[in-house]
């Protein structure tokens, strides 16, 4: 049955059917819905909820419940991400699996608190010191941020790497009708032999730790956490193609900004003009093989990145079609948010 | 032949790392036979700081996690929110407690958290070379303070039994001294009545201990622990601040 959610309600429901036990938040809109419907949600399924004192301490205790084995979140939007930055290093290199919601707002600064996309870079290169990525998946709606949700802890701790849900205020803050998923049976899990339940003595015991002080160990385990990232790659990239096989022109964008785009396909395509979508779904990995595989493709002439920033995607999509066609930009920012019109005329008047 | 001393079976075998005259083994060496005596083995987890314990994880012989700077408290609250019946604890320094790390311990006690945390002053910071802790005195050298901690420019020590003890959520609060084996005792008894509050879950529950670092004292061991025992008492008194 379906049922009418607020994004933010909706991926905090999907959080708890697929197996979340633990949340440590701080409050910043426009996600505070989250951590609102999880304060009583969670103790009604023998799980935990506290209100952090900052950012700092709510990815730090994610951390420490994710470390003792426990399916454990936290959502925040841009300036709190930032400050949590820190922390998802250290759980990045200790290899805890958890998820990270970033329902993102304008920046640089305390900046606005409308929709925006300006989080890309600090969401898919790292974020913080040293070398690591999350899986970071870009949804486009609240079934997608439900069914994206849902499996994220799966996807988390089958790699041992964190997962991000980059959304944006729009996602969080907007009204659909969802199918909301079966509880996940956490009796099934295996235990974590890397947890520190506290119940392992002598030589079994578990260090979480990310100090690796030995140079040649460090390197390993840089080089470990690569590996994953490409069997992730391997495994997990998604994307979705929408009418690209005869398309001369190409439009990319991701979340909300990709089902704008897709209207504006729409009406290109009702007007004769041959335009496709490609909708990357995981940010890290990116698809580069859909990339460039459509970059190939000889009816198509150009593409046309579309984000809620100065553009910040468009430097992967240049990577990854290895700059074999054009690729153009169009971007709103601010908390300003294109209509599908804008598109249209947008590529209209820059193919005159 | 009969045993009258032994290495507590809550260290493991690994050498500690530690100066001659540091007082961190001391404090690990209790908090292990502690550990032992309370039966905790087999149901723990600690938290180890970032500073001269930073390797603690290596020396406890439980499951153990290593925090970010001062963020001790709040990974021992997010292990002991989900884990309430094992017996969860943080070792932090001067620097990764009462600077760094001032809201995660002040909160992780306001709310409660049934967890004890040893805290060991040693009034410098140790491990990054001698530089100015919160707790330095007035009047003390550190590298970032050359002539003496002077309180114009540099502000004043923070006494956190006493700030701690204003919180509700604490049920123990009390500090000790490791200068001779008198105190060195006493200060057992209060890790003790520490773990006992948190197996009982009474509330959150601390323990400073005052430390001796004369590397970056630039003491020998013995003025090392005259120093704990004259100049840092006068400032840092002893005793129990908070019982529920
Ligand atoms: C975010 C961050 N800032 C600074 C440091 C560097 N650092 C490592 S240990 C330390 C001070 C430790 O002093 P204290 O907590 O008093 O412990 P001690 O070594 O004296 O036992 C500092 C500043 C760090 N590791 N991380
Ligand atoms: S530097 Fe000081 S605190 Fe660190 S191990 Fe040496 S004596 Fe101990
Ligand atoms: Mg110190």
């Amino acid at each position: 049955m379906k049922q009418l959610m607020k994004g933010n309600e909706a991926i905090a429901e999907a959080a708890v059917r697929g197996g979340c036990r633990a949340f440590f938040g701080y409050p910043i809109t426009p996600q505070n819905e989250i951590p609102e419907y999880l304060s009583w949600r969670l103790y009604e399924v023998g799980g935990c909820f506290v209100q952090a004192e900052s950012e700092v301490a709510a990815i730090n205790m994610v951390y420490g419940a994710a470390g003792a084995g426990a399916r454990a979140m936290t959502s925040s939007s841009s300036p709190g991400i930032s400050l949590k930055q820190e922390g998802i290093s250290y759980i990045c290199c200790s290899r805890l699996p958890c998820v990270i919601v970033n329902m993102v707002r304008g920046g640089p600064g305390l900046g606005g608190i409308q929709p925006a996309q300006s989080d890309y870079f600090q969401a898919t290169k790292g974020g913080g010191h040293g070398d690591y990525h999350m899986i970071v998946y870009g949804p486009n709606s609240v079934q997608e941020c439900v069914d994206i949700m849902y499996d994220a802890f799966d996807v988390s701790e089958k790699y041992r790497v964190p997962v991000m849900i980059l959304g944006d205020g729009m996602l969080g803050q907007i009204m659909e009708p969802v199918e909301l998923p079966e509880f996940k049976d956490l009796s099934k899990l295996p235990r974590k032999a890397w947890a520190t339940y506290g119940d392992n003595k002598g030589k079994d015991r578990q260090i979480i730790n990310s100090l690796l002080i030995e140079p040649d160990v460090l390197e390993r385990h840089n080089h470990l956490l690569f590996d994953t990232y490409k069997e992730i790659a391997d495994n997990e990239t998604m994307c979705e193609e929408y009418l690209c096989s005869d398309a001369e022109i190409v439009l990319t964008a991701y979340g909300t900004v990709a089902r704008i785009a897709k209207s504006a396909v729409d009406i290109l395509r009702s007007r004769g003009i041959k335009v496709g979508l490609l909708r990357p779904i995981t940010l890290y990995p990116f698809p580069e093989k859909a990339f460039i595989k459509v970059a190939e493709q000889d009816c198509v002439k150009e593409f046309v990145c579309i984000e809620l920033s100065m553009g910040q995607m468009i430097e992967d999509v240049k990577i990854s079609t290895q700059m074999k066609k054009p690729v153009k930009f169009y971007g709103r920012v601010g908390g300003n948010v294109m209509t599908p019109e804008d598109i249209v005329k947008f590529v209209t008047e820059e193919d005159k | 032949m009969t045993v009258v001393y032994k290495k507590s079976g809550m260290l493991t075998d690994a050498p500690f790392h530690y100066c001659p005259g540091c007082t961190h083994g001391i404090a690990h060496k209790l908090v292990a036979e502690v550990l032992e005596e309370i039966g905790a083995e087999g149901n723990v987890v600690g938290v180890a700081p970032v500073g001269c314990a930073v390797f603690a994880y290596n020396y406890f012989n439980c499951d153990m996690q290593e925090a970010s700077h001062g963020r001790a408290p709040a990974v021992a609250t997010g292990i002991k929110r989900v884990r309430p019946d094992t017996v969860v604890f943080a070792y932090q320094g001067d620097g990764d407690l009462a600077s760094i790390g001032m809201a995660e311990i002040v909160h992780a006690a306001a709310r409660g958290e049934k967890i004890t945390v040893i805290f060991i002053n040693n009034a410098i910071y140790g491990m990054t070379g001698g530089q100015m802790a919160p707790t330095t005195l007035e009047g003390q050298k550190a590298t970032t303070c050359i002539y003496g901690r002077n309180p114009e420019i540099n502000g004043n020590p923070i006494r956190m039994c006493e700030l701690i003890s204003t919180l509700t959520g604490p049920t123990y609060v009390a500090r000790a001294a490791l200068c001779d084996p008198a105190n060195v005792r006493k200060a057992k008894k209060m890790i003790k009545t520490a773990f006992e509050h948190q197996l009982n879950k009474k509330g959150f529950s601390f323990v400073e201990l005052l430390s001796a670092c004369p590397t970056n004292w630039g003491m020998t061991t013995e003025q090392a622990v005259d120093y704990v025992k004259n100049d840092m008492q006068s400032i840092y008194p002893l005793g129990v601040f908070k019982e529920e």
